[in-house]
């Protein structure tokens, strides 16, 4: 017998986000996209609850969570820093700016510190070119970065 | 029907609205290679994601070939399968499923029987142009299957066997583009999926990505070991499909010269399956007696139907989907558990020797078999009671490897006490023949009578669910058959909810029984493979002399002699068995 731990409220909320889909198989990716709107991310846990409630095989859920980019299986971190690779960041050098923090974090894209302090990813455009490279760390935006600030960046958040 | 006219390679054909190019072309002899199509007709099971696009074919007046498998004839649609067009894009498609395919085909287990390799040789491809990233996947060994990732093609019939034949849900396509694979949920082992080893997913494999485990070096380091006496069982379906390894008709009985090739491999001792069969008869047939007398005494505490239990998958399956009603299957071994049972415990001390010192090995159509023998339940100190299960396509490696002129052998006998069996031993290997095979007996026993018609035609067929009521001289027994685990998961869940009035349920995990199990010779989607093996089954029970477990003279010498009454103390202790909770549980923390 495989044994999975969640509390109980977690499972609780699951379960009614289901319901509110008439736990019907077909509604699944609306399943998955309210409950990552609640706990930010779908650990194995939650997608087996899930899987029972609305009758599709874990595997099956799996698959859709693996499809779609903005699924994820990791919680984002306390500051979740994103790196705009839109095409006037990335000719003003988002690439070196990304590969600063991947080294200074020591983590990939996707992925959050140990610590649980950061997560790292991309995405593309948010509409504030005339600043390129931006850097969104939470809801702060960083604008015209280059390598070398990346460090001060991080430390202003470490302390 | 509606009929409309269509043009195939120049000839006007008429076809059936709604139909695909595909059927209608094989129907009238143009043979459109396929690679991820996939159909067993006579199960309706069907794979058709049109990814593959070995099929496609050029419609006039349609800028983009379309794929055959999945594109419906229309009215006056004019159709070319093998314009250059055509011919171009098949075989550029076919080289870019090689360019990311391992090019190891010398000592791959599928060389010969390849679907893919048949195809490069058919579109004649002497190099693969493309060079490029291969796509690398860790290897996951089970105790049954093998899972070899890197010759994934993608074709998704081992996802559609497992998720809509089984309902098994164990595998599933996951990521997407290049890293696009086949997994199980968070990628995690087959071991710790809910994987029920059925192996059909070996059986639908076109390419060597799924096999399984292969254990015929232990046994021929076993056969020469003078310390070892090895002991061999062979199941009721392989001797209907065997001589397909070597050419022979689908259909064939190949029984004695079967016999004859284990004996000249070198095992000491051949049985046969089919007598531990006619003992599942005898315990099996007297649980289920004894819960219909209980229960109709009104013991509220028995549980009917009583559900078989021979299929290992099957087991798998409800221990996994149904760990609230483990007491509802027959407590009764498989037949090849039995036998273990019976040769460790019996026959080695008529030999005089020690458990440690016997070997026994099973010749299976099945792969799950490999799962079930190295259940812990089934070991005495870690020595299991059957130490390995090949399956028939393995025994037919170890008769060529032997350098066994198979079609040639002279046939022989099995060997005695152990390999006497009747007609009804015989039919365990199709679906419904678990089922009339303990009627028979049942019968008798709940009657005191004779019972003069042995065939019961009424539990017989291919069709996914059937029931029938068979007269027990005035008391009505009601009986459930499924074959496929979807189907059996509709028969269970019915069962669950109060609403059927069965008796007993047989319930096999594999197309058509055992004979369509995935340790047997590869089909590649031909049904009447399927259906040959199981009017060969039905041949050999009608030509056996006694067609009644119970008639079997050495079964009845055994319980005289050794084991005393079916489902007594002995019984109970070496040929009955308890299930387990496998299912996932969501535990509340804290």
């Amino acid at each position: 017998m495989a044994k999975l731990k969640l509390s109980e409220d977690k499972i609780n909320k699951i379960k009614e986000i289901c319901a509110s889909f008439g736990n019907k198989p077909s509604e699944a990716i609306n399943v998955l996209h309210k409950v990552q709107g609640e706990f930010g991310y779908l650990p194995a846990e939650v997608q087996e609850v899930i899987a029972q409630e609305i009758h599709v095989s874990a595997a099956h859920l799996y698959g859709i969570v693996t499809f779609y980019s903005f699924f994820t299986m990791t919680p984002k971190g306390e500051h979740p820093i994103s790196v705009c690779m839109g095409t006037a960041c990335y000719v003003r050098g988002a690439e070196k700016v990304l590969d600063e923090f991947k080294r200074e974090l020591k983590i990939a894209v996707g992925e959050t510190t140990p610590d649980g302090k950061f997560s790292l990813n991309c995405l593309r455009c948010v509409g504030a070119c005339g600043l390129a490279p931006v850097v969104l760390i939470g809801d702060k935006v960083y604008g015209r970065l280059t390598p070398d600030g990346v460090k001060d960046i991080i430390n202003e958040y470490r302390s | 029907m509606e009929m409309i006219n269509i043009i195939i390679d120049n000839k006007p054909v008429k076809a059936e609205k709604g139909q695909t190019i595909l059927k209608i072309a094989r129907e009238i002899g143009i043979d459109i290679p396929t690679l991820c199509y996939y159909e067993l007709d006579g199960v309706n099971l069907e794979n058709r994601p049109g990814g593959c696009r070995v099929c496609v074919v050029e419609i006039e007046g349609r800028r983009n070939l379309a794929p055959a498998c999945a594109t419906e004839v229309t009215e006056g649609m004019v159709i070319h399968t093998h314009s250059l067009r055509v011919v171009n894009a098949r075989r550029t498609v076919v080289e870019l499923i090689l360019s990311d395919h391992p090019a190891d085909c010398l000592v791959c287990s599928k060389s010969g029987k390849c679907e893919l390799q048949t195809l490069a040789q058919r579109l004649g491809i002497r190099d693969i142009p493309f060079q490029g990233a291969k796509s690398t996947y860790r290897k996951d060994m089970s105790p049954a299957i093998i899972r070899d990732i890197d010759k994934c093609i993608m074709c998704r019939r081992c996802e559609t066997v497992c998720n809509v034949w089984q309902t098994v849900g164990a595998l599933s396509a996951i990521n997407r583009g290049f890293e696009a694979v086949v997994a199980t949920a968070y990628e995690q082992d087959l071991v710790k999926s809910p994987c029920t080893y059925c192996g059909q997913c070996i059986a639908a494999c076109p390419v060597g990505a799924l096999s399984e485990v292969d254990q015929t070096r232990q046994v021929i380091t076993a056969i020469s070991d003078p310390k070892k006496t090895v002991v061999v069982q062979t199941a009721p379906a392989v001797r209907v499909a065997l001589g397909e390894e070597f050419g022979m008709e689908p259909g064939s009985i190949v029984t004695g010269k079967m016999a004859a090739a284990l004996r000249a491999i070198g095992f000491d001792y051949v049985f046969d399956t089919d007598f531990a069969a006619d003992l599942t008869i005898m315990e099996e047939g007297t649980e289920l007696l004894d819960r219909i007398a209980r229960f109709t005494k009104g013991d509220k505490t028995v549980k009917l139907p009583i559900l078989t239990s021979c299929c290992p998958g099957w087991v798998n399956f409800f221990e996994y989907n149904y760990p609230d009603m483990l007491d509802v299957p027959s407590t009764a071994k498989s037949p090849q558990q039995m036998f273990g049972a019976v040769a460790k415990n019996y026959w080695t001390k008529k030999l005089g020797i020690s458990r440690e010192d016997m070997v026994v090995v099973s010749i299976m159509p099945c792969v799950a078999k490999k799962f079930e023998c190295q259940r812990d339940e089934f070991k005495v100190d870690g020595n299991p009671d059957v130490d390995f299960a090949l399956t028939t396509r393995e025994l037919a490696e170890l008769v060529r490897q032997f350098n066994i002129d198979f079609a040639s052998l002279e046939e022989e006998d099995f060997d005695q006490p152990l390999g006497e069996s009747t007609g009804a031993g015989v039919i365990f290997g199709a679906t419904g023949g678990v089922i009339e095979a303990a009627t028979r007996t049942a019968y008798e026993l709940f009657t005191g009578k004779t019972l003069e018609k042995v065939d019961f035609k009424e539990l017989r067929g291919l069709e996914g669910i059937r029931s029938a009521t068979v007269d027990f001289d005035g008391t009505p027994i009601n009986i459930g058959i499924a074959h496929g685990l979807a189907n059996a998961r509709q028969l269970l869940d019915s069962v669950r909810a109060g609403k059927t009035n069965f008796h007993a349920i047989e319930v096999m995990a594999c197309p058509g029984g055992c004979i369509g199990g995935a340790g047997q010779p590869f089909h590649q989607g031909n049904f009447d493979i399927i259906r040959k093996r199981y009017d060969a089954i039905y041949r050999e029970d009608a030509g056996k002399p006694i067609r009644k477990s119970h008639e079997n003279p050495y079964i009845q010498a055994l319980y005289k002699e050794w084991l005393g009454e079916p489902c007594g103390e002995l019984s109970h202790h070496l040929l009955h068995t308890h299930y387990f909770d496998k299912s996932k549980h969501i535990e509340i923390e804290g």
